[in-house]
């Protein structure tokens, strides 16, 4: 086992698939140099054929991924930061997601997309923004949300052997998070939540950068004998939610805590799910944590304000729990 | 072309007041004291002075994530600006903006962007507003050779074309998108050809030159304001420094173009260009530009003062001007 951040799990889950599948190729803005540095090197390895940097034109190249994929082969599509979807979303929510459909099944769609997201410090509202709510109410989709190396390299990897579209986001401060990660074939199933803390007075789910943030609260209050159940549902479609409802029949308490929007989020969709399914467990009102129903600001004490942090996930549990 | 000394005076200070703001923003975002993403137009000056020289008040522009010049040129304050840049409640968007998001509407300047090729359908809509309201406004777009490979780039071109609406557009080849040589990715040499494919006029332009920028911006604006349509201005240049500050710290120095380039182009200077101009044609003395000098480098010391003196917004502000 060897220590690795988010960034190397993400080149080494490339290079792997890569090299398992002749037909699996990378494209993006600057791919070949690689901003972030998670595709560095993979031009020195799979040759400019399979390692592809695009014009500035996401609705150009996310489409031509689309087309790849329909005629055979398993493009990996990167798109910068994931608010740029918003220049390619006729690509992504009504040709990727719909034509498998349509298609009455004869279209097969095995593309991945990787896209970086979330408050990295005044990056402002273009480039800060947590935009997979956007994709939940697209059926077709799938939508990966890593909160650490290892779930990173293993969801990575099981998402570019899957036959449909499936977007990863990462997020953009967990960059330099490093963490022991299985050598070998490392998969991760896509729909599997893992427990990070076991816990018995209430469910926290997290997701994405929510994770450490978390995990820093439940330690907090286990010194009051407050004990957190922390859940990562890692995707967001498909969701675990027998994963989620089992520890709120445990709990008979939850918290979501993601830095999405309130209105219309992720957080708003487990929400509804655990109203729905999980009522006869509960104690407490479900509560969710996220950021504010504002473009994410700049400045960093608006930054700070605008986004859900630990002094909000933690009062939020004291709420449920009364303590 | 006829140009008066003032004008003459007027171009130099702006260049001057772009070359040292961004020099200074460039030495405050490396000493980490400006937040966010910062992209600096050091060597681009002229067309940012030339293309804003042609326009009055009333016109209005569009700007990129490279915008610092494009505001300056259009009157943008410096004082205002600087604080923005930090993040404090006196910039011109409270703190809101940033960097890449500075807007002043009264004065035209409908706002850098942060997204590759998304000024461009904004400036075809405010061309639109001024068929509309039956005025003789243009409205320039700044943007890029990468963003001329987006779809709104086109789109724009054919809608302001077929409309003829009141609109330059001002590609600012400077070789690279992000750290992508432009030939990787384009499929032309010059930028310019594009307007062939929507029937309008247009023209490959010595960026350095900032004349020769006022020179066909000024034509441009002409046409425009005649109610003939769109030009298509491609004014080729060169960034100095990187596509961000501290881009060298992940990439290191030379990984896309040699330091050979850089050096070949910084003896293109648009500054030192324009001041031997006014020495061989004795138009305006070199006392003269040096006063200019020093008044703009006491005018962009008092902005960073006002800038660092000025409060942070308040968290409660958070929620303020999401809607009207
Ligand atoms: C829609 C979109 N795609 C990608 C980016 C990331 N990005 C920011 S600047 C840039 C390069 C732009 O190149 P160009 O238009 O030539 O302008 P320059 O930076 O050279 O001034 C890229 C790819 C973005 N901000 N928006």
């Amino acid at each position: 086992m060897a220590q690795i951040n988010f960034i190397q799990a993400i080149n080494e889950a490339l290079a792997e698939e890569m090299e398992r599948d002749p037909l699996t190729f990378l494209m993006g803005e600057d791919v070949v140099l690689s901003a972030f540095g998670a595709t560095k090197g993979l031009i020195d390895k799979f040759g400019a054929k399979r390692v592809r940097n695009t014009p500035i034109s996401e609705a150009g190249f996310v489409g031509a991924a689309v087309g790849a994929a329909m005629a055979g082969t398993r493009p990996i599509c990167e798109v910068e930061f994931a608010s740029f979807f918003y220049c390619a979303f006729d690509q992504v929510c009504n040709q990727a997601a719909k034509l498998r459909y349509m298609s009455g099944g004869q279209a097969t769609m095995p593309i991945t997309f990787r896209a970086v997201f979330g408050a990295m410090g005044g990056a402002a509202a273009q480039h800060s923004e947590t935009v997979y709510a956007q994709f939940l109410s697209v059926p077709g989709l799938k939508l990966v949300v890593p909160s650490g190396p290892s779930d990173m390299k293993g969801l990575l990897k099981s998402a570019i052997r899957d036959n449909n579209p499936v977007i990863v986001f990462e997020h953009g401060a967990l960059g330099r998070l490093k963490e022991e990660v299985a050598g070998g074939d490392h998969l991760v199933p896509l729909g599997k939540a893992a427990v990070k803390r076991e816990g018995k007075n209430v469910t926290l789910v997290a997701i994405g950068a929510m994770v450490p943030k978390a995990m820093k609260v439940a330690d907090k209050l286990e010194k009051e004998n407050i004990s957190v159940e922390v859940i990562d549902p890692r995707t967001l479609i498909p969701l675990d939610e027998n994963a989620i409802l089992a520890s709120v029949e445990k709990t008979n308490r939850i918290v979501i805590a993601d830095e999405g929007h309130l209105r219309g989020g992720a957080a708003a969709d487990i929400a509804a799910i655990v109203a729905d399914k999980g009522f006869d467990f509960l104690d407490a009102p479900v509560r969710r944590v996220t950021s504010l129903d504002v473009p994410i600001p700049f400045s960093p004490p608006l930054e700070k304000a605008a986004i859900a942090d630990e002094a909000r996930i933690e009062a939020a549990i004291r709420d449920v729990v009364g303590r | 072309m006829d140009i008066s000394t003032e004008e003459l005076l007027d171009i130099y200070h702006t260049m001057q007041k772009i070359r040292l703001f961004e020099s200074k923003v460039r030495d405050l975002a490396m000493a980490g004291e400006i937040p966010g993403f910062v992209h600096v137009s050091i060597g681009e000056e002229a067309s940012a002075a030339g293309v804003c020289a042609a326009l009055r008040t009333t016109d209005r522009i569009t700007s990129t994530h490279r915008g610092h010049g494009h505001l300056i040129a259009k009157g943008g304050r410096l004082d205002k600006m600087m604080a923005e840049i930090f993040g404090k409640r006196t910039g011109y968007c409270k703190g809101k903006g940033g960097s890449m998001h500075i807007v002043d509407y009264s004065l035209g300047i409908l706002g850098a962007n942060g997204i590759v090729g998304g000024g461009l359908p904004i400036a075809t809509g405010s061309g639109l507003a001024a068929v509309i309201a039956g005025k003789d406004d243009v409205t320039a777009s700044f943007f890029g050779d990468g963003a001329s490979n987006e779809g709104t780039f086109h789109e724009s071109l054919n809608l302001a074309a077929v409309w003829k609406l009141p609109v330059i557009f001002v590609c600012e080849n400077n070789g690279f998108g992000e750290f992508t040589p432009m030939e990787t990715v384009t499929s032309v040499k010059d930028i310019a050809v594009r307007a062939q494919a929507y029937g309008i006029p247009g023209h490959i332009v010595d960026g350095n030159d900032v004349l020769e920028v006022l020179r066909y911006t000024s034509e441009a604006v002409a046409r425009a304001r005649a109610g003939e349509g769109p030009t298509l201005l491609e004014c080729k240049t060169y960034r100095w420094e990187g596509h961000v500050v501290g881009e060298q710290a992940f990439l290191g120095e030379g990984a896309y173009r040699a330091k050979s380039e850089i050096e070949a182009w910084k003896l293109k200077c648009p500054l030192i260009r324009f001041e031997k101009w006014c020495a061989e044609n004795g138009k305006i003395s070199s006392a003269e530009l040096k006063k200019i000098v020093a008044d703009t480098e006491k005018e962009l010391a008092d902005a960073i003062e006002f800038a660092r003196a000025s409060e942070l917004p308040d968290a409660a502000e958070v929620t303020d001007d999401v809607y009207a």
